[in-house]
C-alpha cells in the first residue's frame, strides 16, 4: 500500500499537483460507495448514476446491501451502498473489482476488501475523522483496518468529510453523501447542472430549504476534491445514446405489468421482491389498477386466481420462500387451466437463504415443485429492460395458452439500475376486455382441440358458461372423473399446450461463432458478465461462443443441435454445485447446477456446469478464469475469486 | 329486483364491464326458475347425510332470490361439503383444501357484480384454512360464507377436526379427541370487523332457509354455521338435538332469523338484539344448548371492496398515462 497516511494539506507541494491533476483515460471505470446504513450512501450512488447516464455514459448501478435494516454500525457486515460501473459504451454488469471506494469508515471498506470487490490499484477516499476519535476501541479498529488493507497496494486518502460539512450544517451525518457526490463529481467530471437538477429530482418531496443545504454541500465535496486531489477520470460518453430511461428491474417489472393491461397485483411481502408492490402501490390505482397484500403468500396468489378466474388480468409477485408457498395454489391453475403470472424474484435459499442476496436457485422448483405432472411456463429475463417487456409476453401467454406463468428474475436484476432504450408503448400490449358473449347450449368448458390443447375458457357471467372448475380430474366438461382415460387425456393436452408453444419459439442467438471449442450456456441476470467474459475471451483469440436462454420452459428449439457443434459446453449459473474435486463426488454422484441438469435431460449432450452461489452477481473475471480452464490452449489469465 | 344486479353496488369498480354484461342479453333474467332449476348432477353424497339439506336449502334460496345462475359463484375448497358447487347449475371453483376464502376474495374483488358463495367444512375453514377465515372476516366483503359443520373429517374417513367435542373417538384419537373443540361463533365473533355472525341446522329446514335468506341479504362477510350429521363417522353429536326438541334454542328478534312455524316444536326461546355484540359472544359459548339464530349484525361495518375505488381507464388511456410516467425515468 502506498501513501497509506496521505492526508492532503495545502502545502505548496500538493496545491501544485492538484493544480495539474493526472487525467487517467478509461473506458470504464467502478466506483463503490459504502456507508453504514442510513447515511445515504445509496441516494449519492443513484444520483452520481443517473447523471452519468444523462451524460451518456453507459451505467449498472448495483446496491450493496446488508441483510438487516440497521446493522450495527462500523461493521465490516454491514456495509450498505451502491457500486456504479460506468463506461464509454453500454455496460451490461456490475464488473469485476472496484477503483474507486469513498468509505464513510474504515470498516465497511474492510469488508469490501475482504469480499475482494476492490481492484489492486484502487483508490479509497476516506473519512478521516475516526483516526482521531476520542474512543480509544475506535481508534484502534481504524488502526487495525489501516493495517490489514495495507496487505493490498490500495492508494488510500484520508478526507475530512465530517470537519468540511460541520461547516454547513449541524449534523453531518445527513449530508455527508452530497459532500461525496461533489467528490466524485470534480474526479469524473461531471456537469454540476445536471448534479444539481438530480439532487432536485431526489429530493422532490422535499422542501426546498433541504435542496439548497444538499447542493451547498456537494459544491463543498466538489471544492474540496478540486484543491486536493491529484488526479482525474475521464470517462467518455457516448454521443448519442437515443431516448433512454433509467430504472431497476422491480421497477421495469412494475411498469411491465401497467404496459400488459394487469388489473391485480396480489402480494404478500418478501424480500427482494417487495419492492415491485411498493412501486405499484404508489402507481397503480392511477391506472385502474389495485396491489391487494393479502393475509400470506397463499391468500396472495389466491386472490389473483380468483380474480383471473373471473375475468381479470391478475398476477402475483413473490421470491423462493413465498414461491415455495403458493406450490399448492400453482398446481390448481395449471390443472384448471387458469391464466396467471407469477412473478419469481430469486433469492439465496434454500429456507430463509440469503434474503437480500442474489441466486438462481429456483429453475428446479419453478418447474417442478407440483405433484403430479405440471406444465407450466417459465421465463427468464436477462437484462433490465427485458424486465419490463416479459410481463407483456407472459400475460398474453398466459391468456392464450390458459396457463400460469412464472418470471424468474433475481436480486441482482432487482435492484440493479441500467439505462435503455425507452419503450415505444404499443395498446395491443393490453389485455383484451373478457368475452362475456353467451355459451351455445351444451359447450364444456374443456373442449380441448386435441391437436393443441386449448380450449376456451368462460368466465362467471357468461350465460350458458356455467361450471365448476375443479382441481380434481376432470372431462371436457369439467366433471369430475377418476377413470384411466380422463385423466390421461387431460394430462396429455395439459402437456401439448407446452409443445405447442414451444413450437413458436425461436432458437436463440449465439454470441459469437456458431460453432467452436466451447459454448457457455447461460439464463436470468447473468448474460452481461457472461458475455463480457466471452468478449474477452475472444480478444485473447479463443474459440468461445455464448447463448443465453429466456425460456426454460419450454425450452427453445434447436439447443441440442447447436450444443453438439462445439467441444464443450458448460452452464454458468448463480446455484450451488458439487465442485468435481471434492472429496466423494464422482461424475456419477455429482450434483450440478440446475439449467446444466434440465440440459442435460433434454440434449443428451454432456454439459458441464460452473457455477458460484457468493450471495453476489458473478464478475466478468470470474467467468473468464472458468473459460480457461475448460479452452484447450488457454494461457491462465487473470480471473476473480474462485 | 334481486341483489346482485347490476346498476347495484360494485359495480362503480368496473362499470365498463359491467356496461359490456348489460348489452348482452342475459338468458334466464326474464324467467323465473324454480329451485330444480338450479340443480346439476346427482349428489354422491352418502343417503343421511346433511348436506342433502343443505343443497336444497340453497336452491331454493337461488329460486327464491331469482338470483341468474351465470352471475353466480360458489367458491368451496375441499371436503364432502366442498363438492356442493358441482351439483348446482351456477359457475363454481372447486378448489383447494382450505383456500376457498382467498379465491372467493379474488372473485369479489374485481368482479362485485356477482353472487358469490362460499361453502367449507369445519376442517377446511376452521383448521386449514382458519388464517384465510380470520382476514376474511375482517375484510368484510360481500360473500356469503356456509359452515357446513359436522365436527369430523369425513371425506378422509374419520378423522378429529378443530370443532370435534372432546372425548370423541376418530381414527386419528382413537382415546377421543384430547382437547375442547374450537368454537367457530366466538372466534368469528372475537375478530375486528365481523358483521354477521349466525348458527342454524341442516334438519331444521325452515330455519336454515331463513337463515341462507338472511345472509344473503346482508352486504358484508355473512358468516352462517350450520350444524350438520354425518350419518356415518358422527351419526350422534346432534342425534340428542335432532330428537330432543329441549336442546335447542332459538334466538328471536325482530331484526333475526323469522322463527314463523317453529314455535310449537322449539319452545326454548332466547330474546336476542343482534346488534348485541357482548350479548351475542355470551350466547355462542356452548352451555349445553344448541343456539339457532342470529347472533351478530352489523350492516355498517366498512367492506374491503368498497374501499378500493379505482378509476376505469381504455388501454389507450392507460398506455397514455404509461408514457408519461416514463418521463419520470427518461434520461
Amino acid at each position: 500500500m502506498t501513501d497509506t497516511t496521505t492526508k492532503p494539506a495545502r502545502t505548496s507541494a500538493s496545491a501544485v499537483a492538484a493544480a495539474n491533476p493526472r487525467i487517467i483515460e478509461a473506458r470504464e471505470h467502478t466506483v463503490e460507495i459504502v456507508s453504514d446504513s442510513g447515511e445515504g450512501a445509496q441516494k449519492c450512488g443513484q444520483i452520481f448514476g443517473a447523471v452519468s447516464a444523462k451524460m451518456g455514459n453507459g451505467v449498472w448501478t448495483v446496491e450493496i446491501i446488508p441483510a438487516e435494516i440497521q446493522p450495527p454500525a462500523r461493521s465490516v457486515a454491514g456495509a450498505s451502498g451502491n457500486r456504479i460501473r460506468i463506461g464509454s459504451g453500454p455496460v451490461t454488469n456490475w464488473g469485476d473489482e472496484a477503483h474507486l471506494v469513498v468509505a464513510f469508515n474504515e470498516q465497511v471498506v474492510l469488508g469490501r476488501h475482504r469480499l475482494e470487490a476492490l481492484a489492486d490499484d484502487c483508490v479509497i477516499l476516506i473519512e478521516d475523522m475516526w483516526a482521531s476519535h476520542p474512543d480509544e476501541a475506535v481508534r484502534a479498529a481504524w488502526t487495525a483496518a489501516i493495517e490489514e488493507l495495507s496487505s493490498k497496494p490500495y492508494r488510500v486518502i484520508r478526507v475530512p468529510m465530517e470537519e468540511r460539512c460541520l461547516t454547513l450544517v449541524e449534523n453531518a451525518r445527513k449530508g455527508k453523501n452530497m459532500f461525496v457526490l461533489g467528490m466524485l463529481s470534480c474526479i469524473y467530471g461531471r456537469d454540476l447542472q445536471r448534479v444539481k437538477d438530480q439532487i432536485a429530482h431526489q429530493f422532490r418531496k422535499k422542501s426546498q430549504e433541504l435542496y439548497e443545504q444538499n447542493v451547498g454541500l456537494m459544491e463543498l465535496g466538489h471544492a474540496w476534491a478540486a484543491e486536493n486531489l491529484d488526479f482525474r477520470v475521464n470517462v467518455p460518453g457516448m454521443a448519442d445514446t437515443g431516448e433512454m430511461v433509467v430504472m431497476n428491474g422491480n421497477e421495469a417489472i412494475g411498469m411491465g405489468c401497467v404496459a400488459s393491461g394487469m388489473d391485480l397485483c396480489s402480494m404478500y411481502p418478501i424480500t427482494p421482491a417487495t419492492s415491485v408492490s411498493h412501486y405499484l402501490s404508489e402507481v397503480f390505482e392511477k391506472f385502474g389498477g389495485m396491489v391487494h397484500q393479502a393475509e400470506d403468500e397463499i391468500a396472495a396468489i389466491g386472490v389473483a386466481i380468483g380474480a383471473s378466474y373471473a375475468g381479470k388480468t391478475a398476477f402475483t409477485v413473490t421470491s423462493g420462500p413465498g414461491l415455495a408457498l403458493k406450490t399448492e395454489f400453482i398446481g390448481l391453475a395449471i390443472m384448471a387451466e387458469i391464466p396467471l403470472v407469477i412473478v419469481n424474484v430469486q433469492r439465496g435459499g434454500p429456507s430463509t437463504g440469503l434474503p437480500t442476496k442474489v441466486e438462481q436457485g429456483d429453475l428446479l422448483s419453478a418447474l417442478y415443485a407440483q405433484p403430479g405432472d405440471a406444465p407450466r411456463v417459465v421465463i427468464a429475463p436477462a437484462t433490465i429492460e427485458e424486465c419490463f417487456h416479459v410481463v407483456v409476453t407472459a400475460r398474453r401467454i398466459a391468456e392464450a395458452f390458459r396457463t400460469p406463468v412464472i418470471i424468474l428474475t433475481d436480486a441482482n436484476l432487482a435492484t440493479g439500475v441500467q439505462p435503455f432504450a425507452r419503450p415505444k408503448l404499443d395498446v395491443r400490449w393490453h389485455a383484451s376486455p373478457p368475452d362475456q358473449s353467451p355459451v351455445s347450449a351444451g359447450k364444456g368448458p374443456f373442449e380441448w382441440d386435441t391437436r393443441t390443447g386449448l380450449s376456451e375458457r368462460f368466465i362467471p357471467g357468461q350465460a350458458g358458461g356455467m361450471h365448476t372448475l375443479t382441481g380434481l380430474s376432470h372431462d371436457e366438461k369439467s366433471r369430475v372423473a377418476y377413470d384411466a382415460a380422463t385423466h390421461q387425456r387431460g394430462c396429455a393436452m395439459r402437456s401439448r399446450k407446452l409443445a405447442v408453444l414451444q413450437q413458436t419459439l425461436k432458437t436463440p442467438e449465439i454470441h459469437g461463432d456458431a460453432a467452436g471449442d466451447l459454448l457457455v450456456v447461460g439464463w436470468g441476470s447473468t448474460k452481461g458478465a457472461i458475455e463480457e467474459a466471452v468478449d474477452r475471451a475472444r480478444a485473447e483469440g479463443l474459440s468461445v461462443s455464448s447463448v443465453h436462454l429466456r425460456f426454460l420452459s419450454p425450452m427453445e428449439p434447436g439447443l441440442g443441435e447447436m450444443f453438439r457443434r462445439f467441444k464443450k459446453v458448460f452452464t454458468v449459473e448463480i446455484n450451488y454445485s458439487d465442485d468435481p474435486s471434492d472429496p466423494f463426488i464422482t461424475d456419477e454422484n455429482r450434483r450440478r447446477g440446475q439449467l446444466s441438469w434440465m440440459l442435460r435431460a433434454q440434449t443428451l449432450v454432456d454439459v458441464d456446469c460452473w457455477t458460484r452461489v457468493f450471495g453476489e452477481p458473478l464478475r466478468p473475471g470470474q467467468i473468464l478464469q472458468a473459460i480457461h480452464d475448460r479452452c484447450p490452449g488457454a494461457t491462465s489469465g487473470k480471473g476473480g475469486a474462485l | 329486483m334481486p341483489r346482485g344486479h347490476f346498476g347495484e353496488g360494485g359495480c362503480s369498480v368496473i362499470p365498463f364491464a359491467s356496461s359490456l354484461l348489460d348489452c348482452v342479453s342475459c338468458s334466464t333474467e326474464d324467467k323465473h326458475l324454480g329451485p330444480a332449476d338450479y340443480g346439476s348432477s346427482v349428489p354422491r353424497w352418502c343417503p343421511g347425510c346433511g348436506d342433502h339439506s343443505v343443497l336444497t336449502a340453497v336452491q331454493r334460496l337461488l329460486a327464491d332470490e331469482n338470483l341468474p345462475p351465470e352471475r353466480t359463484v360458489f367458491v368451496s375448497g375441499i371436503g364432502c361439503s366442498s363438492r356442493l358447487p358441482h351439483y348446482l347449475k351456477t359457475y363454481g371453483f372447486h378448489g383447494i383444501h382450505g383456500r376457498a376464502l382467498p379465491i372467493a376474495t379474488g372473485v369479489k374483488l374485481h368482479r362485485p357484480d356477482l353472487n358469490v358463495f362460499a361453502v367449507m367444512g369445519d376442517g377446511d375453514c376452521c383448521s386449514i384454512g382458519a388464517g384465510h377465515w380470520i382476514h376474511a372476516i375482517r375484510y368484510n366483503m360481500d360473500i356469503t360464507v356456509l359452515l357446513l359443520d359436522n365436527c369430523i373429517y369425513a371425506l378422509t374417513k374419520d378423522q378429529t377436526s378443530p370443532t370435534t367435542p372432546q372425548g370423541y373417538a376418530s381414527n386419528t384419537q382413537p382415546k377421543g379427541s384430547w382437547l375442547p373443540p374450537l368454537n367457530p361463533l366466538t372466534v368469528t365473533l372475537g375478530v375486528t370487523n365481523a358483521s354477521f355472525v349466525a348458527q342454524t341446522a341442516e334438519w331444521v329446514p325452515s330455519h336454515l332457509f331463513e337463515t341462507l335468506k338472511a345472509a344473503r341479504a346482508h352486504r358484508g362477510f355473512s358468516f352462517v354455521r350450520i350444524l350438520q350429521r354425518c350419518p356415518v363417522f358422527t351419526p350422534d353429536i346432534f342425534q340428542k338435538a335432532v330428537r330432543d326438541p329441549g336442546q335447542i334454542e332459538l334466538l328471536v328478534h325482530d331484526d333475526g332469523i323469522p322463527t314463523a312455524g317453529l314455535e310449537n316444536l322449539y319452545k326454548n326461546r332466547q330474546a336476542h338484539d343482534p346488534r348485541d355484540l357482548h350479548g351475542a359472544r355470551r350466547l355462542a359459548e356452548f352451555d349445553g344448548k344448541f343456539r339457532l339464530g342470529l347472533f351478530f349484525k352489523d350492516a355498517s361495518a366498512p367492506r374491503y371492496e368498497e374501499t378500493r375505488h379505482l378509476p376505469v381507464h381504455t388501454a389507450q388511456e392507460r398506455m397514455d398515462l404509461l408514457d408519461r410516467e416514463f418521463d419520470r425515468y427518461a434520461v
